[in-house]
């Protein structure tokens, strides 16, 4: 009952949290709004990213394999085709989709650091493609994609937010459905599950598609944010780390927590930006420190006292 | 002549991938611990050896042991500060301490990292080679340092088995890794078996940091690709079998040399990978694993 009550409670603030997020063009400059878009499409990673680690069980290392896809299928086709920008992300969304089934299927078959390291080398094996089909994929240089989503910042930020926002809304309600209910069980004893006569892999494929499709998504609007695609911003195996970083530092199994752990580390980042190369060092050390000291990480560690009182 | 060159640079660049992946696996056997600063913690080893060097004027075997030394100086650091107090943790549930500890050491292998570019900038670094000169065999130029470089791999690898099978605490660190609670049950304090491969993963990851920097240079921007290379070989050839790892290091450590000799080094790493994928869906136990 307290935490229905607690979680009634939690929707409210985060919606008060969204009006005043959505206000902000109105008082901050154009420069902050750029990272603050940055960062929800960030935030939409590391969520779609949690329904596959905190519900369904599977440590992907790979999220950018989705993220990439997606980006990457959106922009090739926009530049040499010029298709309609709706219709290459809905077609970077498809194969990212794509992606997910082929991730989906070791994922049934194995375990652990197995899994682990086929994503891995999934991500591996993309950015390997990416550099040697540079002709068209622009390489390591990066692709420009000719069409951009709004000139003007504040409509962009606009965007991005009510991006996340019904992402959000989307991964929260289907993790606290009975389908998210039977994704976390299916992730910690696949076993009994199945004897309790749910469909384990189908819940388990479903997760990856829902998790690929909003991975797909985020990346392809992010680079028409962006206006290139490279390798260092939607492929690399460190910007995969930095999304588990900040599901892991938000709270796990929270979904909400992963794109509040988002928005910290980036902003984070640019605010030790004066401590040049150090930043990068101090952020991951505050990670650390976060994953020792408080493991349910911010949300979580809110949401157990909130269940406690 | 080609033939011949493939085999002989293959040979060596295969011993140091052994080398780096034994301790890898071993403490994964024993402590299932999987180590994601494994690159950072070798990187670290490596240019300690060339400052060391270059303030004692350059003598080599200074360098080289003083390295060892500081990697077995992270090695302990990243054991005592990241893995025991989450092995340790109360919040941390049971099933979940895996990925806390794959998450830690990866942010701490970044902060290494990080540091170490900050200090001393990530320009890559070469060590001065503990045997100079070069020879020539049947007709190939090569350089005595890989000769060295196979030999003291060996060596260590064949030191660590009589270690293994021949000594006391060997064999509690083998049958920790067959089953820890029966180590227990006999007396054995677990806690010092870790702490010994701890000790036995920082020496073997020093030893292969230093000889990477005298073979091929390292640079801290190259620390992922290391950490991955284990990761591969190690699961190529079997989670945990110290054998499977040292045939994976040489399947991997060829097919990259013939890739890159016969075809294009860019393509260097792809067959590998792909072998990699097929074998974690046709047997994911690796080559010689035990499920």
């Amino acid at each position: 009952m307290i935490g229905r009550l607690f979680s009634a409670r939690l929707t409210w603030v985060a919606l008060a949290i969204l009006v005043i997020g959505a206000t902000l063009p109105l008082y901050v400059t154009g420069y902050i709004l750029g990272i603050l878009t940055l960062a929800y499409y960030f935030g939409v990673f590391a969520m779609a990213w949690d329904l596959l680690f905190g519900f369904a069980g599977e440590v992907n290392f790979g999220p950018t394999f989705l993220v990439g896809l997606g980006a990457y299928t959106a922009g090739i086709i926009n530049a040499n085709w010029g298709w309609p920008m709706a219709a290459c992300v809905l077609a970077g969304a498809l194969m990212a989709v794509g992606g997910g089934v082929l991730l989906a299927l070791p994922a049934l078959k194995l375990k652990g650091p197995y899994f682990g390291l086929v994503t891995l080398v999934a991500v591996l094996l993309l950015q390997n493609f990416i550099v040697i089909f540079a002709g068209i994929t622009g390489g390591e240089i990066g692709l420009t994609v000719p069409d951009v989503l709004f000139i003007d910042d504040a409509a962009n930020y606009e965007f991005a937010l009510g991006f996340m926002a019904l992402s959000g809304a989307i991964l929260f309600g289907l993790s606290r459905s009975p389908i998210g209910l039977i994704l976390q069980a299916s992730g910690q004893d696949a076993v009994e599950t199945a004897a309790l006569g749910f469909n384990v892999a189908k819940h388990k494929l479903a997760a990856f598609c829902v998790s690929a499709f909003f991975s797909g998504t985020a990346g392809a609007l992010m680079i028409f944010y962006l206006g290139t695609a490279s390798v260092g911003t939607v492929v690399d195996i460190a910007v995969g780390v930095q999304v588990i970083i900040a599901a892991v530092l938000g709270g796990r199994r929270t979904i909400l927590g992963a794109a509040v752990g988002a928005i910290f580390l980036i902003l984070a980042g640019e605010a030790l930006r004066p401590l040049g190369e150090l930043s990068t060092f101090v952020v991951s050390a505050v990670a650390l420190a976060v994953i020792l000291f408080f493991p349910n990480g911010f949300i979580g560690s809110l949401l157990r006292v909130g269940e406690r009182s | 002549m080609l033939g011949l060159q493939i085999l002989i640079d293959g040979f060596a660049i295969s011993s140091l991938y052994a080398l780096g992946a034994t301790g890898f696996t071993l403490m994964f056997g024993v402590s299932g611990v999987l180590n994601l600063s494994h690159g950072s913690i070798m990187v670290a080893a490596a240019v300690a050896a060339w400052v060391i060097a270059g303030y004692l004027g350059g003598n080599p075997y200074l360098g080289a042991l003083g390295g060892v030394g500081f990697g077995l100086i992270m090695a302990y650091a990243t054991y005592f500060t990241v893995v025991r107090p989450i092995q340790r943790s109360k919040a941390i549930p049971k099933e979940e301490t895996e990925i806390f500890v794959l998450t830690g050491t990866l942010l701490w292998g970044i902060m290494i990292q990080e540091a170490i570019a900050y200090f001393y900038t990530s320009n890559p670094k070469t060590v001065r080679p503990l045997v100079p000169g070069v020879f020539n065999f049947l007709g190939v130029r090569t350089p005595l340092n890989e000769v060295a470089t196979a030999i003291i791999c060996w060596a260590v690898i064949g030191l660590l088995w009589l270690l293994v099978n021949r000594t006391r605490s060997g064999k509690v660190l083998l049958a920790a890794s067959i089953n820890p609670r029966g180590v227990t049950l006999l007396g054995f304090e677990l806690s010092s078996v870790y702490i010994l491969v701890w000790t036995i993963y920082g020496i073997l990851a020093g030893i292969a940091g230093v000889l990477l920097a005298m073979f091929l240079g390292v640079s801290s921007d190259g620390v992922g690709a290391l950490t991955a290379s284990a990761f591969s070989i190690v699961v190529l050839g079997g989670l945990g079998s110290v054998s499977g790892s040292l045939i994976a290091a040489y399947v991997v450590g060829y097919m990259e040399t013939l890739t890159a000799y016969l075809i294009s080094p860019a393509y260097r790493t792809i067959p590998v990978l792909l072998l990699l994928v097929l074998v974690v869906y046709i047997r994911p136990q690796g080559l010689l694993g035990r499920r």
